[in-house]
């Protein structure tokens, strides 16, 4: 809104390029604000939250309701040692944390905030975001194959097998909301969600394998095998201190709001409020439901413990992707027979409860089947 | 295919979930274990030699260093070491008081124990605190007790080192009314929590036949579907008088030695409340004096500590300080088939099989 402004006051005074420099720009700084801001405030929240959960306080010492830890943190982690070990590829070593931070911060781009307040609202919207949330793995991989730590590379090596395998399901699980929105445009899908229901509700089984494979990809418990703390020390940043571990770390919150953003976008309505309340402006509704999308994905990881890399692999393999599959056909079915919005949600509500209990069944008669009772004997 | 080599993993001795300075040498094939060779000795301190250049006395809070998340259970061991070395009566107050504050440790200690193995299983933090805040209330009691929360020194040759106080029924009584509640929370979430079975069933199996002759004790072994435990092998203090069960896996895998833990909790409250039914008045130490000098001879005394049977085998030669001090520690000899449990599984299940065992470095070590 405020880049419209800004072009409509520069244009036919300036050179084009010149405007487009401008309102680019300013947009970028708006982005970068949002998404900085938002890393002390989710570190701060992850903190509080966690707390919460685990009947603890978190930090509540350094500033009002500890707001200001995160900032202390922030100084204490700039002033370390930025220690290069002994051994390291020294180009890869130090380009891997810049990296990090780049594709979270790129996948902001075509987020729309509020109606026509994207900083690039591409027609492939959806394309961009599924090919800047892969890159994800690269910056990753770079800093465990250069660190020379068997810890780091046992934690790139799977963090790529389970990024590879996770793309798919993440990007299947779209493809039902491109059948019923008609567009690869974001604004277009959330414009199509306001009218029509928000995907939640008709694409419910959708919704459920972009959370789980999302938060496969962001790295987060329980899905959280490329840091593996309790296994692999921290995974592929063990050897980075300092600036450099920071960079990390915000590109993981980064990441986290991300796909929170899109998420928002793509399944809650992004900035709409549904017909009642209309009372806040878009965007504040819009970053509420991403806070919400956070918190959900704070309290998964505050209550599940981890899965070992066969098992998740399996998972995705096996659960996932099939039921992907028959999302996409399902959709394909109702958007052939033309069914109206409400129905779909029905249907589809349904369907993903049978899919997902029968392939639940069909899976355990996998495993050793069900447990062995438990006898009590008096010993001696 | 690419060719592949295995190559060799240092785990710890710094290392988040080695529980303190654990070294394993491990062969890996990608994440597959090939070969695995614990390397102790990171948390020597001579602790049995130590106990030879102290008075009996002496011996006893040197004793607590070593398994210090039951520090009463080794108090208790060493007590009746040396009281059946020197041949000293303990009131009958003693005995329930000493049963009553090993349960309570064994609780403490069990409660540490499973949330430490969840953290490793990667559930971050929260089942370890909440198993904390239960240890919390436990060690709290121990303070009023006898002023300290980790290395207590209360149990001592000829009883204990003061009485119960009067707050400490009520707030036991409390604990004991509260727990039960908190224990069926906990089973419920975690018996059947699909991913704690998926990382735990038939994860680090430790057969019958293996089990018995690496001599694993405790949960360890219990949960290999032998019904061992000293408290009704061997009783002392006042277990032969008191009634309880012990639970008794089956297959012997982490999931049978998580549940293990869950169950004894159980039946330890249950002794807890007998105990203080029983509790009889009278003195709470027999007039010991500080010097104690045993006839020449020799005496072992075992007890079944939380993570199995906790052994110490002395040898007077008439002077006032042990000559011999040996300690059979549980954790180091439940320790000695790790290889045999790790090989095959993944990197992750290493950290869970080491978790189920519920080593202490201070005891392997010594």
């Amino acid at each position: 809104m405020v880049n419209q402004w800004v072009a409509t006051l520069l244009a036919g005074r300036v050179p084009d390029w010149f405007v487009a420099l401008i309102t680019s720009t300013l947009g970028a700084v708006g982005i970068l604000g949002f998404v900085l801001a938002s890393n002390v405030l989710g570190v701060w929240m992850e903190r509080k939250v966690l707390g919460r959960f685990q009947i603890r306080y978190g930090p509540n010492r350094v500033g009002p309701v500890g707001l200001l830890q995160t900032l202390a943190d922030a100084i204490k982690v700039l002033g370390k040692e930025a220690i290069t070990p002994f051994g390291v590829d020294r180009w890869v070593y130090w380009l891997a944390p810049g990296v990090a931070f780049l594709p979270a911060l790129l996948t902001f781009a075509v987020v729309p905030f509020a109606p026509g307040a994207a900083l690039a609202d591409l027609d492939i919207g959806l394309l961009f975001v599924s090919a800047v949330g892969a890159l994800g793995v690269v910056p990753i991989f770079m800093a465990g194959w250069s660190s020379n730590n068997k810890y780091s590379l046992i934690g790139a090596m799977r963090s790529i097998a389970q990024t590879v395998s996770y793309e798919i399901p993440l990007v299947l699980s779209l493809v039902g909301l491109v059948l019923l929105g008609g567009s690869l445009r974001l604004s277009a899908l959330v414009e199509y969600q306001l009218q029509h229901g928000w995907f939640l509700l008709t694409q419910p089984l959708a919704f459920l394998i972009f959370f789980i494979a999302g938060s496969a990809e962001l790295n987060r418990t329980p899905t959280d095998i490329m840091e593996g703390e309790s296994e692999l020390v921290a995974g592929y940043h063990t050897e980075y201190s300092g600036f450099k571990f920071s960079l990390f770390y915000v590109a993981e919150y980064t990441h986290l709001f991300a796909a929170a953003a899109i998420i928002t976008v793509l399944f809650l309505g992004g900035w709409g409020t549904g017909p009642v309340l209309n009372l806040a402006p878009a965007v504040v509704w819009f970053v509420a439901k991403v806070y919400l999308v956070v918190f959900v994905f704070m309290w998964v990881r505050s209550t599940l413990p981890r899965l070992r890399i066969d098992q998740l692999m399996g998972f995705c393999w096996k659960f996932l992707i099939p039921l992907a599959l028959l999302n996409i056909f399902f959709t394909a079915l109702w958007v052939y027979a033309a069914l109206s919005g409400p129905v779909i949600a029905v249907l589809n509500l349904l369907l993903a409860v049978a899919l997902v209990v029968l392939w639940t069944q069909l899976l355990a008669g996998e495993e050793a089947g069900s447990p062995v009772p438990y006898v009590a004997r008096p010993g001696g | 295919m690419l060719p592949t080599q295995p190559y060799m993993v240092n785990m710890g001795p710094q290392h988040p979930s080695t529980h303190g300075v654990l070294r394993l040498r491990l062969v890996l094939d990608g994440e597959t274990v090939l070969d695995a060779e614990p390397v102790l000795g990171y948390l020597h301190s001579s602790k049995e030699k130590l106990q030879e250049e102290h008075t009996y006395l002496q011996t006893i809070p040197i004793t607590d260093r070593m398994d210090y998340l039951s520090a009463m259970n080794n108090n208790l061991g060493c007590a009746l070491a040396i009281e059946k070395l020197a041949g000293i009566q303990v009131p009958e107050r003693a005995t329930y008081i000493r049963v009553i504050m090993s349960e309570l440790q064994r609780i403490a200690s069990h409660c540490f124990a499973q949330g430490t193995l969840l953290q490793d299983m990667g559930a971050w933090g929260t089942p370890l605190m909440y198993f904390l805040y239960e240890r919390e209330q436990i060690l709290d009691i121990f303070e009023m007790v006898c002023g300290a929360r980790l290395t207590y020194n209360y149990i001592r040759p000829g009883g204990v080192s003061q009485d119960l106080p009067p707050e400490f029924f009520p707030l036991v009584r409390k604990f004991l009314a509260e727990f039960p509640a908190q224990l069926d929370d906990y089973e419920r979430y975690l018996k059947d929590n699909e991913i704690l079975r998926a990382r735990t069933v038939g994860i680090g199996v430790f057969p019958r036949e293996l089990a018995i002759n690496a001599s694993a004790t405790g949960p360890t072994l219990r949960a290999s579907g032998v019904p061992w435990d000293i408290r009704k092998a061997d009783p002392y203090c006042c277990y032969d008088r008191l009634e309880f069960e012990v639970p008794v896996g089956q297959r012997g895998d982490c999931y049978d030695r998580f549940m293990m833990r869950l169950y004894e909790m159980r039946e330890s409250l249950s002794i807890i409340h007998q105990a203080l039914e029983l509790l009889p008045p009278g003195e709470w130490k027999a007039p010991v004096p500080l010097v104690i000098r045993p006839q020449p001879g020799d005496a072992y005394a075992h007890i079944e500590s939380p993570r199995g049977e906790l052994g110490y085998y002395l040898v007077s030669d008439g002077g006032a300080s042990p000559w011999r001090f040996h300690v059979r520690a549980p954790c180091f000899i439940n320790l000695t088939a790790l290889r045999d449990l790790l090989v095959g599984h993944k990197v992750a299940d290493v950290v869970v099989i080491v978790g189920s065992i519920d080593i202490v470095m201070g005891e392997v070590d010594r």
